[in-house]
């Protein structure tokens, strides 16, 4: 784009570039890289003293940058944020876990105690039926004792 | 008989700051260009030239006092810019949203500063090619090897100045150019 600076006019001529910079023995610097490189630092030059001279549109470069950095601190937050429920959510669910694993070791605790308590009832009942059984079956040699016991209830 | 004026240590101090930041001062208005059109010619961002440019001479005011002059002002300046700059690429803290906030122009847009004027058509189209191919070759040099290579060829230095503002030897430095140089030639024997 040649309409937006021109510095055909301030090319030096190449004796005095050769003043400015002497060669160092590793520059052999051909006639199509010597201008290539001309060409170069002119074009830098005026492509900075452009820029460096160039009216500041410090506003659109604030907006510019402020709407960067609120999208970076909007993207960084709702990052943040996710990060924040997810971890919620998770400690939430484990705390639900917890305590249905607790109920059911509550309701299993219950059961096992029923269980027992009837168990137990059973073998007082069997127990009392068997002494009945028994008391009511004598064997004949015992006969004479019963009758004695007997007796010593009546009186 | 004339009363002897005395000034006070808090006067001379305030004398000596006073000279201390006009001289500042005018060093910024000497280099402040080239530092910039250095950075600039780094890092292809307007912006991001004009941030360490800043940066740059805010830090130089700092250090003014401790500045001796064993090299000169520039080479301290572009010692500064270039520390600055590789500082500002190195962080790797920040590097995905330096990465996402870049406005580098694209090597394009950086050649179309052209000679013109008194130039033909044709000298500024062999001229845009070429400035072109420099540039990409710049864009494939490593980090020291640009330095050395701008400072030489956009920033016009000696040997001597750009080994004491990159903190190389003479002969490293001539070893980066020597690559920088091999670079450019390649590309410009590959475009042709």
């Amino acid at each position: 784009m040649s309409s937006r600076v021109g510095f055909g006019d301030r090319r030096e001529e190449p004796a005095e570039r050769s003043r400015q910079l002497e060669p160092v023995a590793d520059e052999k610097l051909d006639l199509v890289l010597g201008q290539a490189l001309e060409d170069f630092r002119l074009s830098v030059h005026a492509w900075s003293e452009a820029a460096y001279s160039r009216p500041r549109t410090v506003a659109q470069v604030v907006r510019r940058r402020s709407w960067r950095l609120a999208a970076g601190w909007a993207l960084g937050l709702t990052l943040a944020a996710g990060g924040v429920s997810g971890m919620v959510f998770e400690r939430h669910q484990r705390q639900e876990l917890a305590r249905a694993a607790e109920q059911q070791r509550l309701a299993q605790e219950r059961q096992r105690l029923v269980s027992e308590q009837q168990a137990r009832e059973e073998e007082e009942d069997l127990l009392a039926k068997v002494d009945s059984d028994v008391s009511r079956g004598v064997p004949n040699a015992m006969e004479p004792l019963a009758q004695l016991m007997a007796e010593d209830e009546r009186k | 008989m004339e009363p002897i004026i005395r000034a006070t240590a808090e006067e001379i101090a305030a004398r000596e700051l006073e000279t201390a930041n006009d001289e500042f001062s005018r060093v910024v208005e000497r280099h402040r260009p080239q530092v910039f059109r250095f950075l600039l010619a780094s890092t292809r961002d307007l912006d991001l030239a004009e941030t360490l440019t800043q940066e740059c001479f805010l830090k130089a005011h700092r250090n003014w006092g401790s500045f001796r002059g064993e090299s000169s002002a520039m080479t301290w300046l572009m010692r500064i810019a270039i520390n600055l700059q590789k500082d500002h690429w190195r962080n790797r803290r920040m590097q995905f949203w330096r990465q996402t906030r870049t406005n580098a122009v694209d090597l394009d847009e950086a050649s179309e500063w052209l000679p013109s004027g008194e130039s033909s058509a044709e000298r500024q189209l062999l001229a845009r090619e070429r400035v072109g191919q420099v540039w990409r070759a710049v864009k494939g040099l490593s980090e020291r090897q640009r330095t050395v290579f701008l400072l030489r060829y956009v920033e016009e230095q000696e040997l001597g100045e750009i080994a004491r503002a990159t903190g190389l030897s003479e002969g490293t430095v001539k070893a980066h150019l020597s690559r920088a140089l091999t670079r450019v030639r390649a590309e410009l024997g590959g475009g042709r």
